[in-house]
């Protein structure tokens, strides 16, 4: 091995009790370098103190800073005395001070290490802690929306047209991707059962009734929290590390009425118009199908669509889109403004404030959908 | 007698057995302090040792623990709704970062609050904007969105818009954060001209050893270790004589 290319260590006994640690070679953190626990077997109970050679040595870096400091911390543990004189002049200073300030005992509150069970707990006290704090959010927009209705809230319509544009037009393509694919999902879905029964030309009405109840605004809901929640989520949270919404509440401006009020008009506005653009967009995926695939007239597919659409179906797809555009808004305002002080605090509010949006989107269309059974709409 | 009557005797502003705490953990416990009308106070001390933290108490962003804040006798923290959004109003705030809203330009950001409060015509509050602006230097920076100026320029326009109410009292987190010793200096000096000109009474928090000297009429210094304030007085009264621990931090450890 070429003196210098690589690291060399011996020990050797010195007088009664003590032990010479000799350094050769290079010592640089790319050489694959020992750990201070070498000297494990060296260390008997005879030895009281240890000195070191470092004449040999050719090149060093922190890598020898890191054994020598192992090896005085495994000494100080044994009580065996580190004598650093022999090192370089550069070693003995770093050295100094690296082990100026002892290591300092400091709780982390996350670092403690816990039980499955304590970690389930921890976990459920959370999400209940989490209850109130919705609430409160969801009194303060309630209060909110009673002074625009009274024409005392204040905020930006520059603002409001902002996010609406932001929200709405800028979706359409998406929007169209995904409920033109959806409709053709359905008409393949629907002509392969009906064909059963020789009755395929109610693909028109499941596509039709389909897409404008229920489809269209559940995939309507699913992008725009994805696209527009983790946007407000975001826009709010960055808000809050910046201390802008604190500038807010010390002006003594109500940052729900500046901040959350438009951006929940501008989806409850929104979210029902591009659930009425999904669902035309999926009747037009569903005749393209039947008119090239399943040998259904566009003229016999457009006339069943119309037999089949009722008022009320335009209805209930509607009533959903308001109040998904109104979940959506509230999870990602909610989340913005729970944000923490730092950069990931707000990628967390983003992706919570879409789990949060699809979870309560979700919970609604259900519990909508078996209302409107039982009303018989 | 929380809520007497304002008189000769009644200080301007008095932080009366304030704590502040995280949770279990006490920041700053004990502070008693009065800052006299038309004062440059300076709350200084080192990293960490809860300056903001009693910079947000004084303005209403965090509840103390135990204590309260007397705007002119009156108690902040005790006080109801309305008469706390009044005397909020008497304040004007500069955040260490400037927090300016980063979606308006920089005359939105100053119209914002005389839009909110005074019912002022848009031609009258366009006027009051560039006055504003004109005092702190950024006369034709109007259109300009925070974004696109520069660290000491964010500060100057984010205390136009702590000034454009005409606050009673103004509010300053780390004025020279983050600012070259030329602009930190000129930023001092706008405060001490806005003082002299307008009679606001400046609360300034600090670390920055040529600010506390140059403008502090009066101070306290907390203390990081016992978490509590260790003195109160002209800073350049504390240079020479004050409180070693005092002293020790005004000299950058030399004494």
């Amino acid at each position: 091995m070429p003196h210098g290319a690589t690291w060399q260590v011996d020990m050797r006994l010195a007088g009664e009790d003590g032990l010479e640690i000799i350094l050769g070679g290079r010592w640089c953190i790319d050489g694959n370098l020992p750990a201070g626990t070498v000297l494990l077997d060296a260390l008997n109970e005879r030895i009281r103190g240890i000195r070191f050679s470092s004449a040999a040595l050719a090149e060093w870096d922190s890598g020898l800073l890191t054994f020598v400091a192992g090896v005085v911390k495994l000494c100080g543990a044994r009580g065996v005395a580190v004598d650093a004189k022999g090192l370089p002049q550069g070693v003995q200073r770093l050295l100094a001070m690296a082990l100026a300030v002892p290591e300092q005992k400091v709780a982390l509150s996350s670092a403690t290490a816990q039980g499955l069970l304590a970690q389930v707990g921890r976990a459920t006290i959370e999400s209940f802690r989490g209850l109130p704090q919705m609430l409160q959010f969801l009194g303060e927009i309630t209060l909110s929306f009673t002074r625009l209705i009274v024409g005392r809230a204040h905020f930006r319509r520059g603002d409001l047209w902002r996010e609406i544009e932001q929200a709405g037009p800028r979706a359409l393509p998406i929007v169209f991707v995904i409920s033109f694919l959806v409709g053709l999902i359905l008409a393949y879905l629907g002509a392969d059962q009906l064909r059963m029964v020789g009755a395929q030309i109610y693909i028109a009405d499941l596509v039709a009734i389909g897409m404008v109840r229920e489809i269209g605004a559940l995939m309507t809901g699913i992008i725009v929290a994805g696209r527009t929640g983790a946007a407000f989520a975001a826009q709010l949270g960055t808000m809050q590390v910046n201390d802008e919404i604190d500038a807010f509440k010390t002006l003594g401006i109500s940052s729900i009425d500046f901040l959350v009020l438009p951006r929940m008009l501008a989806l409850m506005l929104m979210v029902p118009l591009l659930t009425l653009y999904a669902g035309f967009v999926g009747m037009l995926a569903g005749m393209v199908v039947s008119a090239t695939i399943f040998d259904i007239g566009v003229v016999e597919y457009y006339t069943e669509i119309l037999r089949a659409l009722e008022p009320k179906h335009f209805l209930v797809g509607l009533s959903k889109g308001t109040v998904y555009g109104a979940m959506i808004a509230f999870a990602g305002c909610l989340r913005g403004m729970q944000c923490g002080r730092s950069a990931e605090s707000v990628g967390q509010a983003a992706t919570s404030a879409v789990v949060t949006g699809i979870l309560l989107i979700t919970i609604t269309a259900s519990i909508m959908t078996i209302v409107y059974y039982r009303l018989g709409i | 007698m929380t809520n007497a009557p304002p008189n000769a005797d009644t200080p301007y502003i008095e932080v009366r057995d304030l704590a502040m705490a995280y949770g279990d953990f006490v920041v700053q416990h004990d502070l008693n302090f009065v800052v006299n009308k038309g004062d440059i106070f300076v709350v200084m001390g080192g990293n960490g040792c809860g300056k903001t933290t009693l910079m947000r108490a004084l303005v209403g962003l965090q509840q103390p623990a135990t204590g309260s804040v007397f705007y002119g006798g009156e108690d902040f923290w005790n006080a109801a709704p309305e008469a706390r959004q009044r005397l909020k109003r008497r304040l004007g705030i500069l955040f260490q970062g400037g927090a300016l809203w980063s979606s308006m330009t920089i005359a939105e950001n100053v119209a914002l609050p005389l839009s909110e409060y005074t019912g002022l015509a848009q031609a009258r509050i366009d006027e009051l904007v560039s006055f504003k602006l004109a005092l702190v230097g950024l006369a034709g920076f109007e259109e300009f969105y925070p974004a696109e100026l520069s660290g000491g320029m964010k500060k100057r326009a984010a205390l136009a818009r702590a000034m454009a109410l005409d606050p009673d009292i103004l509010v300053i987190d780390e004025p020279s954060s983050g600012l070259d010793p030329l602009t930190a200096r000129r930023l001092d000096e706008l405060i001490v001209e806005l003082r002299d000109g307008l009679g606001t009474t400046i609360v300034v928090v600090t670390h920055e050893l040529a600010s506390i000297l140059s403008i502090g009429d009066n101070s306290i210094y907390l203390d990081a270790e016992s978490h509590t304030m260790i003195a109160t007085g002209n800073p350049q009264d504390a240079l020479k004589s004050g409180d070693p621990r005092v002293r020790h931090f005004l000299t950058r450890g030399a004494t």
